[in-house]
């Protein structure tokens, strides 16, 4: 028995690891080995390119617009359907996860159907002077688009776990609305909400399908990051698409790295 | 049944609840409920579980809206004030501790919501803390603390902001036995030092009985009498209330307490034929276990020692039960089934534990 279930521990882990080597570490690993092939000199170069900076800062750009507004909708939606009941609650409920269910690059096409120049708002918007489509409002909505449901699952599960007796004792101890959301649910929410940021950065930072398709991929005006990597690896340039990967890769690690060390701080002052 | 007073001047009262009904959909949870908790009083609020004392009481924090009838709380309408301008103290069962805060900030809560300055919030829960015996853990979090200190927390958040009456919902049903007759006595002793106007729900007749001057019996969204300890215990309104606060046998469609039950060695016309169970004798007096014939009916009669002598019981053999002739008793219409021991842990009723007896 107990030699059975050794067996199936190690060999579950075994799998486990293998798996996660096989899938994740390898290529990343090698990718990483390959950056520094002609050394550390040749990766700065790259990643000071006009372009490349270029890109790093529309990428940078579409994260600090998108990780606030779907913060506050995440937090918002959480609460609605959490907190309240109405008839047609599951429909914001199945609403939220739709990026998750359709296709990126399904996304960039139904936002060019609405505001691109043959779209239904193109024409009115273009005669306003605002571009929407291949330029950075696109992107950005883009980005909003897909990276929009994070925040709100993270956060509806927490929400449901701490009940609403705080928040009640709360107002009976003469709170306002905004006072207990403040003072009582943002507290008790945070982790949620820190997780759901971190994962909106990390994949507003990685978005490819849908800004390729919305963006038109210029360079130098209309590429993020990812288009960027792309750009470079097909024109034969790997050193240059893999340094500017271990730039949104750094990014990435970043924001992660951030979150654990903001959490280890606070748990030792507890 | 409370009676309405609409004569007296309603600003000597402390709370008062008017024909108040609040239904749930299809659900009454309380009908025609009237009430007076004098001023500086402690009243409990006592019933089984779907009784509607919960919604009463949450009704009168303004955290449940009746759906018709008045709550004045020191002679003031409360309809239409939310509850955050109510400035009443609530207690929850489960202590509803703000869990990243510590003890004093816990406490401190209601009166920076005020936005009192800092000595003056230091003061007063530096003085709290003391009332309720949480010196030294003002730095603590609520995960650090035992069920009691939570609630003894919970309690001193709730009395911070001064409010004009208390309201404790099952303060003590979280905690064990023992914590929770501690808890008891020392929030009665509380209550005699800050005299605030206090309202707890239990479904516990002892811990009623224990430290409430007046004590609110409740059923299915009524309330069926309302008094103190002893009034309930010698004049019930009705067998439910007789069967709730106090203990009861079922004799022949009749309730009748175990002190009033007579045994009998012979039968009389309005006598119950028993076997007798068990014999338990308890220094100056004695109980006595029995199972009606045939139905095997539990019942018990309180004896003293000279009465349990003079019969000479043996367990096994068999005598006759009947209300003494000046005992109080109530018709049985199976108000009371089912309430007792799902409900009420604490109320003491023999259980037969000897050996399968022969059919």
């Amino acid at each position: 028995m107990t030699g059975n279930g050794r067996l199936s521990r190690y060999g579950l882990r075994f799998v486990a690891l293998s798996y996660l080597s096989a899938l994740l570490l390898l290529p990343i690993g090698v990718a990483l080995v390959k950056t520094f092939d002609q050394g550390v000199g040749e990766v700065i170069t790259q990643i000071t390119k006009p372009d490349a900076i270029h890109a790093l800062k529309m990428s940078l750009l579409t994260v600090i617009i998108a990780v606030p507004l779907n913060t506050v909708f995440g937090i918002a939606a959480a609460h609605v359907v959490v907190r309240t009941d109405f008839r047609f609650k599951w429909a914001i409920n199945a609403l939220i996860d739709m990026p998750f269910a359709v296709s990126p690059v399904v996304i960039g096409l139904a936002l060019i159907l609405v505001y691109g120049t043959g779209g239904w708002f193109g024409a009115d918007l273009a005669a306003m002077g605002i571009q929407v489509i291949f330029s950075t409002p696109g992107i950005v909505m883009a980005v909003i688009f897909v990276s929009l449901p994070f925040v709100a699952r993270e956060v509806i599960p927490v929400m449901q776990e701490i009940g609403t007796d705080q928040e009640t004792a709360a107002e009976t101890l003469g709170a306002g609305p905004w006072q207990t959301f403040r003072r009582i649910t943002l507290p008790a929410i945070r982790w949620g909400v820190t997780y759901g940021i971190v994962l909106t950065t990390a994949r507003a930072l990685g978005e490819f399908g849908a800004v390729t398709v919305v963006s038109g991929n210029i360079s130098g005006e209309t590429q993020t990051l990812p288009l960027y990597v792309s750009q470079q690896f097909e024109t034969f340039n790997s050193v240059g698409a893999y340094s500017a990967s271990l730039v949104l890769a750094i990014l990435a690690l970043g924001t992660l790295l951030s979150m654990n060390l903001l959490r280890r701080r606070e748990e030792t002052n507890d | 049944m409370t009676e309405t007073t609409d004569e007296l001047p309603i600003e000597s009262h402390g709370i008062e609840v008017r024909d108040v009904n609040k239904d749930f959909g299809d659900f009454q949870a309380l009908r025609d409920v009237n009430l007076i908790v004098p001023d500086g009083s402690m009243t409990a609020l006592l019933g089984p579980s779907g009784s509607g004392k919960s919604t009463l009481l949450r009704t009168i924090a303004g955290l449940e809206v009746p759906t018709s009838g008045q709550v004045f709380i020191g002679g003031e309408d409360q309809a239409r004030k939310p509850v955050r301008t109510r400035n009443v103290g609530f207690v929850f069962q489960h202590y509803a501790a703000f869990k990243h805060m510590t003890v004093f900030d816990n406490i401190a809560f209601g009166l920076k919501v005020r936005k009192k300055n800092r000595s003056e919030i230091e003061e007063r829960v530096n003085e709290l803390i003391d009332l309720v015996q949480l010196t030294g853990l003002a730095k603590r979090y609520p995960s650090q603390l035992s069920g009691g200190q939570r609630q003894r927390m919970a309690l001193a958040r709730a009395l911070a902001v001064e409010p004009s009456v208390l309201l404790l919902d099952e303060p003590f049903g979280a905690l064990d036995a023992k914590v929770r007759k501690d808890l008891r006595t020392w929030l009665r002793r509380l209550h005699d030092e800050v005299h605030v106007t206090t309202i707890f729900v239990t479904h516990d007749q002892e811990e009623a009985m224990d430290i409430a001057e007046q004590i609110v019996v409740m059923n299915g969204g009524r309330i069926e009498q309302t008094g103190s300890a002893t009034d309930l215990y010698d004049q019930p309104a009705n067998e439910f209330v007789m069967g709730f606060v106090g203990e009861v046998n079922s004799l022949g469609g009749r309730l009748v307490r175990p002190h009033d039950t007579e045994i009998l060695p012979v039968r009389s016309p309005d006598s119950v034929e028993v076997e007798i169970d068990r014999v338990v004798r308890l220094g100056f007096s004695g109980r006595v276990e029995m199972l009606t014939v045939p139905d095997k009916q539990e019942v018990w009669a309180q004896l003293t020692r000279s009465e349990l002598e003079t019969l000479n019981l043996e367990s096994g053999s068999t005598a006759y039960v009947r209300p003494r002739p000046d005992a109080l008793t109530r018709k049985d219409t199976g108000a009371l089934d089912g309430t007792f021991r799902e409900v009420s842990p604490d109320i003491h009723r023999p259980t037969y534990a000897g050996p399968e007896l022969p059919v």
